[in-house]
This record gives structure tokens, sequence and C-alpha cells, in this order.
């Protein structure tokens, strides 16, 4: 087997002095899901920022399908086909969602309809609500309007950052339903989230973090399955 | 009762002003304001900006009657407004590259650009003493009106007088056109769209792949080309005199922080907002309010409020009474 | 102060002995004079901007504050026009801030919602017309008495330098009704807000010639103890004779006896404020004050009160320049409202502090040195040296111009050293400690 489509490899750094991620490596597969979970303060994020170049890296590198990206700019790999959905501020609340999606196909010179066309079978309560202004929506549509507009882009993955933080359950399997239909599609997923049952189980690949390293990898069904990861992070 | 002739009295001391210093402020606020969402500071060189704007038209219009191209019945001013234009935006995008984009690299707290901006207004205002002096001018010609009192009322055979100037209608007109040019760049094109983006989350612009720059300077361009446009058209409909202008701050902050700072809809009503109080506030109405009322009540006094060196109070106080009682304004600004 | 500092303000000596050998030691005296008010003045802001960081562009209006204090405390009186409607004056003024107490009063206890509100609107709204009702008949009057000389309430006729404190005084009570409203307002709100205030107090001035005559300008202000005149040390042989022995002519020892007490009394009320801000500022008070300019989220998580603070500086620093105005009006002997421009008395004050050195109060006192020596000797050496830059050009307009717009170089002089100092030296040329 070949190197993963997109591999965050043995990456060390941090903000500023001192780092946050220890030799800790992070992959996905074309298509499938890897999730990065853990307990707060872990690094998640920071790993997922780092795969995505917003912080510099001490060691270690980032490979985009066999192409060494670590020195690009977060503008520059969106070029080069990752989506990138941060956890808070996502979306641009005073614009209509129509707005948001073309904003987020600003890169692309050629036809967006067939995308935003897409991007509404995906997300059907988008379409009805496209003049609305997205501040208007509710926490779900927000996230909806977030990843739609990642998507824009027609990325080959997808990074989201704790998708569901702060949404009612109910929104929350309904986000995972179609974060798992856009990775039918062949797009990567690369996840962090802190409802790590919920998150594991669609997970094709699991990442563990503890201070910043890898602690347990594996299929999400091993994770589920690991006594050790049970007990000390999904509540046993 | 005379409701006609209160009626016209009306509209010629006080909407017909109003309407024009409204359509001057607005386009004001509109500058001040689109500068705040997009480089998040109150630009305090922004009345000095107007002054030296319009010197250039003044000196443009000057050399255009010098060979002897004028506009005929309309100002020639407008004629040298994009000239104007050119040279304003050429100084304020030097002044980005050279003073403010440094702060913006840094990331500095908007009250250092706002005291860097208090720099650039002291070369602004003294370049402008400099080269056309700190004297009043006056540089409309053309057609002066295009309804004179007596006209009216002979036409009517009322007592009050209704005059219209040339520069006022060319006021309004003007600055409807740029609204409504201002809200389809913002509304409908790429750019503007992208523009509205930035200013509305600079970060998720950034990952957009919208270019930080770019909009910057296309900010400064627009803004830029606001204020000049505005302080011809004043100069143009009034007078012009660079202290003035400066002075023109208060009245256009007032109106762009009623409106919400960052709201470009906002400004456009609070620039009419702070106008009509203005008006409101200074006009004496004793005359308006002795054609309502029968002979024996007429009024003795004035009926003016405040007298008209206390037109900024009337700003100061709507703005200080917004951010008191709702600080993001009406429509919401930041 | 280390030897650094020191140089400096040899620097700025030798700049003034300079002024003093090449043009003339009058003129030295006489900037270095304003210089001194101007550090006065830039101290009190850097109380304000440099202790606290609030950025208030009312700088001005304080000073002009102070100016009115020296016209209502050591003023001619004017008997007939105080008689004439100077009670009644009083009462409407007490009406005036009655009415407002009432307005503040209500406010706080009323419910919020439309009945707060409408009351706000009737109570202010018939409050103003029936103030307006008592005050002006009592303006009329005041006005009506002999307005090509008075045509005003007057002064007290104290001693001038009573009136110093005074102006002080007023400055800090416009400051604190200034700091309840605008306080606690976003940084840039506040500088507009200030800039509008200081306006309007100008207007004030300008407008209400029965205060202090308006632009008719008010003068023969009495000067301060223990400044003579010019003309007295004229008259008095042993002067004369004791100028004549040193080789003087009487009329020159005189101006420069004359600007030199000046000097002493006006250095002598700075150090006694460097004094006291010093101590302040190393107080647990100023630690206490940096450490809310520097971070306020956690300042007010450790219980402080933050706005209360920043009143409290806001009002003291505006007191400072409040005197400051007094002291500038007392010596020049009137006022003059029109001469009160925000250039000058606002923005020229914030370059002095920043140049210096926020947070620093010897920086303050060196920027206002230097930057009141550039101020007026541009505006002095300004139109020589355009001459000399000119005289290859042929005499014509485009020459005279040159000449006659080369005062205003000051303005772009001033603003490329802010921009300068900013940019390469942002903490000033004295840094905080």
């Amino acid at each position: 087997m070949g190197e993963p489509f997109l591999i965050g490899d043995a990456m060390t750094g941090g903000y500023g002095a001192s780092d946050i991620l220890h030799d800790c490596t992070i992959a996905v597969e074309r298509g499938e899901i890897a999730v990065i979970v853990g307990p707060n303060g872990a690094g998640k994020s920071t790993a997922m920022k780092a795969v995505f170049g917003m912080l510099s890296l001490r060691g270690g590198a980032v490979r985009l399908n066999g192409e060494d990206i670590t020195k690009l700019s977060p503008q520059a790999r969106v070029r080069k086909g990752m989506g990138f959905v941060p956890q808070t501020s996502n979306i641009f609340t005073t614009m209509t969602v129509e707005e948001n999606l073309e904003m987020g196909a600003f890169i692309r010179t050629d036809e967006v309809a067939d995308t935003m066309a897409q991007v509404y079978d995906l997300f059907p309560i988008l379409k009805r609500k496209r003049h609305q202004a997205a501040g208007e929506l509710s926490g779900g549509q927000r996230q909806q309007v977030a990843v739609g507009r990642a998507l824009m882009t027609q990325p080959q993955v997808l990074m989201l950052d704790e998708p569901t933080a702060g949404v009612s359950p109910i929104v929350m399997d309904e986000l995972f339903d179609r974060i798992i239909e856009v990775a039918r599609t062949g797009i990567s997923i690369l996840m962090v989230e802190q409802n790590a049952r919920q998150a594991l189980e669609i997970a094709d690949k699991g990442y563990v973090l503890v201070q910043g390293a890898n602690r347990f990898t594996g299929t999400g069904a091993e994770l589920l399955a690991n006594p050790d990861v049970r007990r000390s992070f999904l509540g046993g | 009762m005379d409701i006609l002739n209160a009626l016209v009295a009306f509209l010629n001391f006080v909407f017909i002003p109003g309407l024009a210093y409204g359509s001057q402020l607005a386009l004001g606020a509109l500058a001040l304001t689109l500068v705040y969402a997009v480089l998040r500071f109150s630009n305090f060189a922004h009345g000095d900006t107007m002054a030296f704007g319009t010197m250039w038209v003044i000196l443009i219009t000057w050399l255009l009657q010098s060979v002897g191209i004028t506009g005929g019945v309309l100002p020639t001013g407008l004629i040298a407004l994009p000239f104007g234009i050119a040279i304003t935006a050429a100084f304020v995008l030097a002044t980005d590259r050279v003073v403010y984009r440094f702060y913006r690299t840094q990331k500095a707290a908007p009250i250092i650009l706002v005291i860097v901006s208090t720099g650039i207004m002291f070369v602004m205002n003294g370049l402008t003493r400099v080269i056309i002096g700190p004297a009043e001018q006056n540089f409309a010609d053309g057609a002066r009106m295009i309804l004179a009192p007596n006209d009216f009322k002979e036409w009517s055979g009322l007592a009050e007088g209704l005059a219209l100037k040339q520069t006022t209608l060319i006021t309004v007109i003007v600055a409807a056109i740029c609204v409504a040019a201002l809200f389809w760049f913002l509304q409908r094109t790429r750019t503007g769209k992208s523009m509205r983006a930035y200013s509305d989350n600079e970060d998720l612009a950034l990952l957009s792949g919208i270019n930080p720059e770019r909009m910057v300077a296309i900010t400064w361009i627009i803004a830029t080309a606001l204020a000049v446009i505005a302080g011809t058209l004043y100069g143009l409909d009034k007078s012009y005199r660079p202290f003035i202008y400066f002075q023109l701050l208060l009245p256009m902050a007032a109106a762009a922080v009623v409106g919400g700072l960052g709201s470009p809809l906002g400004a456009i009503a609070g620039g009419f907002i702070i106008a009509f109080s203005e008006v409101f506030v200074t006009y004496a109405w004793k005359k308006v309010v002795t054609y309502l009322v029968s002979a024996d009540m007429a009024p003795e006094g004035l009926l003016q409020l405040l007298s008209t060196d206390y037109k900024f109070a009337v700003s100061f106080t709507i703005l200080i009474l917004v951010l008191l009682v709702m600080p993001t304004g009406i429509f919401k600004g930041k | 102060m280390n030897n650094r500092n020191l140089l400096m303000f040899a620097g700025v000596a030798l700049l003034f002995v300079a002024t003093g050998v090449f043009q003339s030691w009058n003129l030295s005296l006489q900037i270095l004079i304003i210089g001194v008010l101007s550090s006065i003045m830039a101290l009190g802001v850097n109380m304000q901007w440099g202790y606290a960081g609030l950025f208030s562009t009312g700088i001005m209006g304080s000073v002009a504050l102070g100016g009115l204090a020296v016209v209502l405390v050591s003023g001619n009186p004017v008997p007939e026009g105080w008689a004439a409607g100077g009670p009644r004056l009083l009462v409407s003024l007490g009406f005036g801030v009655l009415l407002i107490a009432a307005a503040v009063y209500l406010y706080n206890r009323m419910a919020v919602g439309t009945a707060r509100r409408t009351a706000m609107i009737l109570l202010l709204g018939a409050g103003f017309f029936a103030y307006r009702a008592i005050l002006d008949p009592a303006v009329t009057a005041i006005e009506a008495f002999n307005p090509a000389t008075a045509g005003n309430i007057g002064g007290l006729g104290l001693p001038s330098l009573l009136s110093w404190p005074v102006g002080a005084l007023f400055a800090g009570l416009a400051a604190w009704v200034i700091g309840k409203v605008a306080l606690g307002l976003r940084s840039d709100y506040l500088a507009i807000a200030t800039l509008g205030i200081a306006e309007i107090i100008l207007a004030v001035m300008k407008n209400e010639d029965w205060l202090a005559r308006g632009v008719k300008n008010i003068i023969d202000l009495p000067r301060p103890w223990p400044v003579p005149y010019e003309v007295d040390l004229q008259a008095d042989p042993t002067f004369v004779a004791q100028a004549a022995n040193w080789g003087f002519t009487s009329i020159e020892a005189s101006t420069i006896l004359v600007k030199l007490l000046y000097l002493v009394v006006f250095s002598a009320v700075l150090l006694v404020l460097i004094y006291f801000s010093e101590r302040a500022l190393n107080s647990p008070w100023g630690r206490m004050m940096r450490a809310i300019r520097d971070n306020e989220v956690s300042s007010a998580a450790m219980g402080k009160n933050i706005k209360s603070r920043h009143l409290q500086v806001f009002i003291i620093g505006s007191a400072v320049v409040g005197l400051a105005g007094a002291m500038l009006t007392s010596m020049e002997g009137q006022l003059t409202p029109s001469n009160y421009t925000p250039l000058r008395f606002t923005f020229l004050i914030w370059v002095m502090v920043i140049v210096g050195g926020s947070g620093n109060n010897w920086g303050a006192v060196l920027g206002g040195l230097l930057l009141g020596w550039l101020w007026l000797i541009v505006e002095n050496a300004g139109p020589v040296a355009m001459g000399y830059l000119t005289m290859p050009l042929p005499d014509g307009v485009l020459k005279a111009h040159l000449i006659e717009a080369a005062p205003h170089l000051r303005l772009i002089t001033l603003g490329a050293v802010l921009l300068l100092v900013l940019r390469f030296s942002p903490k000033g040329l004295l840094p905080e400690k």
C-alpha cells in the first residue's frame, strides 16, 4: 500500500517558542473519513491547522498526493485542492447563503453553477434559504453553509474543525450523514471532533492525540473496541 | 392660515437645503464607513482628504477655464472632478503604501491607526494650505439658478419664493448616481462581493483566496472618489474652505456611526438624519409658523431652537445618544 | 535621568541657544515660554494617554476653558451688565443643571421602555423651552449694555494667579461631565466624541457674547504676579539706569526681564506638576493605571473599577491642560476664541506626547519643548528658507505664493515627524521605563 493521499508526517511545532505537537502523524486516504479525537488541550485543532499550514513546523512534513506542500501557505493549499472549515467564524454572516457559496468559489475562474447545484442537492435547506443572510440561520444550517462554502472549490480533501460544536444531537446526526455523503463522492475528510464516539462510528481511520502526540491509531471500529480508548476517552 | 406659503417656505428653507447637505454628508459618511469596514479604523484624515481632493478639482477647473474649456451651463468643476479624484487617489494609495501598510502587517491596534491617520491629516492639511491657501474659494460657474424665487412667485402668485440652485440639483443627482453605482458594485459584482466578504470575515476571506492588498487598494480608491465628489459638491453648493472641510469630519463621523459604522446603507440614512436634524434645529421657524397661525397668534421670537453656530452640537448630541442607546447604530454596524 | 535623556535635553537646549544667537534672544525666550506651556499641556495629555491609554481629541476644549476662567476671575468687572441680567442668568443656569440632574435621576429610576423614553423626551423638551425662556431675557439685557466695549457679565477683577486653579477646575468639571458620558465608549468613538465636545465648547465661547464677548474678544486681562508691565519698567528711572549699566536699552531689558519672569513662574509650575506626576506614576495608583492600560480585561477580572479609574485620570489630565490654558491666556492678556484651533491645541499636543515618549513625564516635557520650538521656528524660518529656495525663480505670482505659503510647511513637517516617530521609534524619544 502506497502513501496516504494526504499526510502530515511526524509533525513537530507550535505557535510560539514551545511546541504543541510532538512527532505527530495524521493521514487520510482518498475518499475516506479520518477523525482526530482526544481530551481538551490535546492539540487536535493544532494538528489539523498544521496540516493546513496555519502554523509553521519545526519538524516533519505535509504531503498531498505525494507532493511536499510543507512550505505552502493555507491559500496555496486551497488552490492545491484542500478545503478547510474553521470551528468558529466560518461563514460570512452579513452575506446571503448564495453569496457565501460564491465567495467559496472565489479562486475558480470556470463556471461554478454545477458545483453550487451539487451543494444545494447535498443541503436542500440551503437552496430554500439561499437569499437569506447566513447570519440569520440556525446553528446547524450555518455549519451546512460553512461546509458548502468549502466544497465550492471542489476540493479533494475537506478539513473540518469540530463541525458539530454547539449543535443539538439531532442536528449532529444529520451533519454526520451529510459528511458521509460528501466522502462517498470521493472527497477525503479530515475532521476534529469533540463527540468522539459518534465520530469514530463513521470514521475509517481514527487518531487519538494526547499532549500533541499520537496515543492510539486505528480504524474507527478498532478504536471503539479498544478497552483503553473506551475507558480513557469514551467514558467507559 | 396659509398652508401653501408655509409649505413653500418649508421647502425652500428646510427641505431643499437639508436634502443637498444630506446628500453631501451621506457621500462623505459612505467613504468613512467603507474605510472602517475594510481597514477597521476611523480615518481622521478624511475631512482633509476631501479638502485636498477638492483643491485639485478647483485648480483643474481654473486651468480648464484659462484655456477656454467650460462646462457651459454645467459647472466646469464636474469636468475637473475625475482628474481631481485620480490625483487624490494616487496620493492616498501612496500614503497606504508608505504608511498604513506597515501597521496593517503588524496588525496594530485600531487606535494606533487613528493616530497614524492624524499624521496623514497634518500632511494633507499642510499641503492644501501650501498649494491653495487657507482662504475661501468659489469655483461654481455655469447657470446659477434652475428656479429663481421671483419667477416662482410670478408663476404661482404666492408671497413666498422657491429657489432651486443648479448646484443643489446636481448634488442630489450625482449623489443618487454614486450611491446606486456603489450598491450595484457591492451587491452585484464579484469584486464588490469579495470586498463585503473581506469586511465581514477577514480570515475566512483569506482562506477563500481573496487578496487583501487588492481589497484595501480598491477601498481606498472608492473612498477617495466618494470623498472628493462629496467635497466638490459641497464646494460648488456652498463654498470651499479647507478648515470647514476638516470640521465636516464630525457630522460625517456622526452620520456613519448613527447608521452603524461599516454599513453603507446606514451611512446614507445617517447622512440625511444628521443633515435634517441640523437644519430643523437651527432654522428659525417664525416664518413658517406665522403662515400657519392666525395673525394675532403670530410668534414674536425667531422660534429658533439653537443658533446655526451650534450645528455641531446637533450632530454631536445625536452621536452620543446613538452610542449610548444603540451602539451598533440603526443598521447594525460593527 | 540617565545620560541619554540628559543628552536629549541638552540637544533641545542647544536649539534654543542657537535661536538666541542667530535670531534673537527675545524670540528664543518667547518660544521657550510657549514650549514650557505646551509641556504642561503635554503632561496632562500624557496622563490620559500614557498612563491610561485614553485617546481624547478634545484637548483644545480644556485649553479654551482655562482661558475662559481667566476672563471670569480676573477680567474687569462690568457691574451694569451683571446687574442687568446676572442673577437671572444664574437662575437659568441653575435650572439647567437641575433639569439635567432630574433627567439623569429619572433615567436611572424608571424601567427601560416606552414610558421612560416618553418621560425623557417630555422632560427635556419642555425643560429646554423653559430654560430658554429664563435665559434669553437675561442674555438680551446683558448684551444690550454698551456692546461696543462690554456686553458681557464681566469678571470678578481678582488677581490673575487665582484664575489658574479655576481654569483647572473648569476643565476638570467639563471632563467629569464628558467622562461620565463618553468614557467606556470604544477608543475611536471616544476620539470622535471628544473632538465634537471641543468644537461645542469653542462654539459657546465664540457665540455667547454675554459670557466673554465672543469673537469680539476680551482684552486688558491683568498679568499674573510677579510679572510687571514693560511700560512701567521703562518709566522707572532706576530700572533704566540699571539696564544702561549692563549695556541694554531699556526696551530690550524690559522685554527680556518680563519674559524671564514668565519663564521662571511657568517653569516652577511645570516642575511642581512633574514632581507630583512622577510620584503618582510610581505609586500603587500609577502601577494600577498602567496595569489597566496594558490589559483591561484581566484588570477588570481582578476587580478593578476601570471606568472610575479612567474617569479619575481623565479629569486630572484635563485639569492640568486647563491650568496651562489659563496660564497662556493670562500671559497673552487677552482671550481670542478664534485662536483656538484643533491643529494647534489638540493635535500638536498629541504629537508632542508621542514624539516625546508616551507614558514618560520627562518625555512629554521634551516633546513640548522640541515641538514647541519646531512649530514656531518653522513658522518664522519657513519663509526665510523658502526665500532662499526660490531665489532662482523670477519674481512673480508663483514665488510670492510660495513664500506666503511657507508658514504652512510646519503642518507638513509635524505630520512627517509624527509619522516617522510612530514608524521607527514608536516609544518616542524618551521611552517609558
